[in-house]
């Protein structure tokens, strides 16, 4: 393991004071940016790798932005009034950050959740007061859509349904708001825009902002490499229902990670960065590294989706010291 | 000796679409050869280069995680609910 002493460094908005807060909901974004050095040693020296830490967001995942996004809009146009009920499928972290903002605002939350999330993330949803419908677990999210549309349509008029993979809000949110901070964050030195793939709305919606402010930089996702994975909040496009707000044609390159690879990230994050991450982190960092590789100069930020406190329960963290001696992975604990 | 196994969406491309087949043997490890004796490629996916369950798929025989029964050792016998199930659900 290394020894020497990274000078690690925060780079803060431009927010002098402390934050004064109405509500916990004025605490989503403006989330801080953390250059990777120790995981990134090796690549190129006029490269760099940033993670754009989303866990720091009240609900603990990037998802608070589309879900306050959707919900704000909602009410706006009249969708969401008093009376109704937020409704959506999730495997997750939308559903912890919609269950957050429903406690808020005063509306009712019900969710749709494949019954294979993790425990920590049901609970937390629950923890909330949302209403929980556990969908089979076989068939994935994909499942958890289909059980939704037809809670939806044998009571239509009691739902107000964010539907977070056709929403265009969803992106919007990103390119109102992650977009922004990250450009101004590296003060407008970006070059690649790297994310993971759950809805697309974090790739669609930054990487429009992005090729609106510099065409020259690069947008890229990240999915996993097979239709049977384990990188929890990632969708394998070519075997998934396609969300409406995606749209491959707008990205440059798209990265296949395996999930053992992506594992293996989260692992050398918590020993090396002392950064504790989910498994789509690890899968992000992993597609970061692989293009800086082949870079000469070059300024990568990535998302970092969620900490990885909600992780802990699953199989991420079977056998990991075994994993990590197998792999070679230089580790010293 | 056969058992029924319950298949997850992203393995019945293995299948021809079947979300159960019938798979023979007396323990998992000898399912999972039958399965690929049938199906070929679906071992692939299951398991890693030594063999073992990949880390992100849970087999269940009656509702009970083989990982704390006796992994691919778990006897199975005529009648057993066999389930695959990814160990996690993808998409956000």
């Amino acid at each position: 393991m290394a020894t020497s002493t990274p000078k690690l460094r925060l780079i803060q908005s431009p927010s002098k004071e402390p934050k004064k807060a109405e509500s916990v909901l004025d605490f989503i974004g403006d989330t801080p940016l953390l250059q990777i050095r120790r995981v990134a040693e090796g690549i190129p020296t006029g490269v760099r790798i940033f993670a754009k830490l989303e866990g720091f967001n009240p609900g603990g995942s990037v998802k608070d932005r589309p879900a306050l996004r959707m919900v704000q809009e909602g009410i706006r146009v009249g969708k969401l009034r008093p009376g109704k009920t937020i409704l959506d499928s999730t495997s997750g972290n939308t559903g912890i950050a919609l269950a957050m903002i429903g406690r808020v605002l005063g509306y009712p939350v019900e969710l749709v959740v494949p019954a294979n999330v993790s425990m920590e993330r049901k609970r937390i949803i629950q923890a909330y007061g949302a209403k929980v419908t556990f969908s089979d677990p076989m068939e994935g999210s994909d499942g958890a859509i289909r059980e939704c549309r037809k809670i939806l349509e044998k009571n239509p008029d009691k739902y107000f349904k964010p539907d977070q993979y056709f929403n265009p809000m969803n992106p919007q949110a990103h390119y109102e708001s992650t977009g922004p901070e990250i450009y101004r964050q590296t003060r407008g030195e970006i070059t690649h825009f790297i994310a993971g793939i759950g809805t697309g709305g974090t790739v669609m919606g930054a990487g429009r902002y992005f090729k609106e402010v510099n065409p020259n930089i690069k947008v890229i996702a990240v999915e996993p490499d097979d239709a049977l994975h384990g990188l929890e909040g990632l969708k394998h496009m070519a075997t998934s229902i396609v969300p409406g707000i995606y749209h491959e044609e707008e990205l440059d390159e798209k990265i296949p990670v395996s999930t053992d690879d992506a594992y293996s990230m989260v692992y050398r994050l918590s020993q090396e960065e002392g950064l504790l991450v989910g498994q789509s982190s690890g899968a992000a960092l992993l597609a970061a590294l692989k293009i800086a590789r082949k870079l000469r100069s070059g300024t990568l930020v990535t998302i970092f989706p969620d900490f990885g406190d909600k992780y802990l329960s699953t199989n991420l963290w079977i056998g990991w010291r075994d994993r990590m001696a197998v792999g070679n992975l230089e580790f010293n604990i | 000796m056969s058992v029924r196994v319950r298949v997850p969406t992203p393995l019945r491309k293995y299948t021809q679409g079947a979300d159960e087949v019938n798979a023979q043997g007396s323990n998992v490890k000898a399912l999972v050869e039958d399965l690929e004796k049938n199906f070929p490629g679906i071992k692939e996916r299951l398991c890693d280069e030594s063999g073992k369950i990949r880390r992100f798929v849970n087999v269940y025989v009656n509702g009970d995680d083989i990982r704390f029964l006796q992994n691919l050792e778990t006897n199975v016998k005529e009648g057993d609910n066999i389930s695959i199930v990814p160990a996690i659900a993808g998409g956000r």
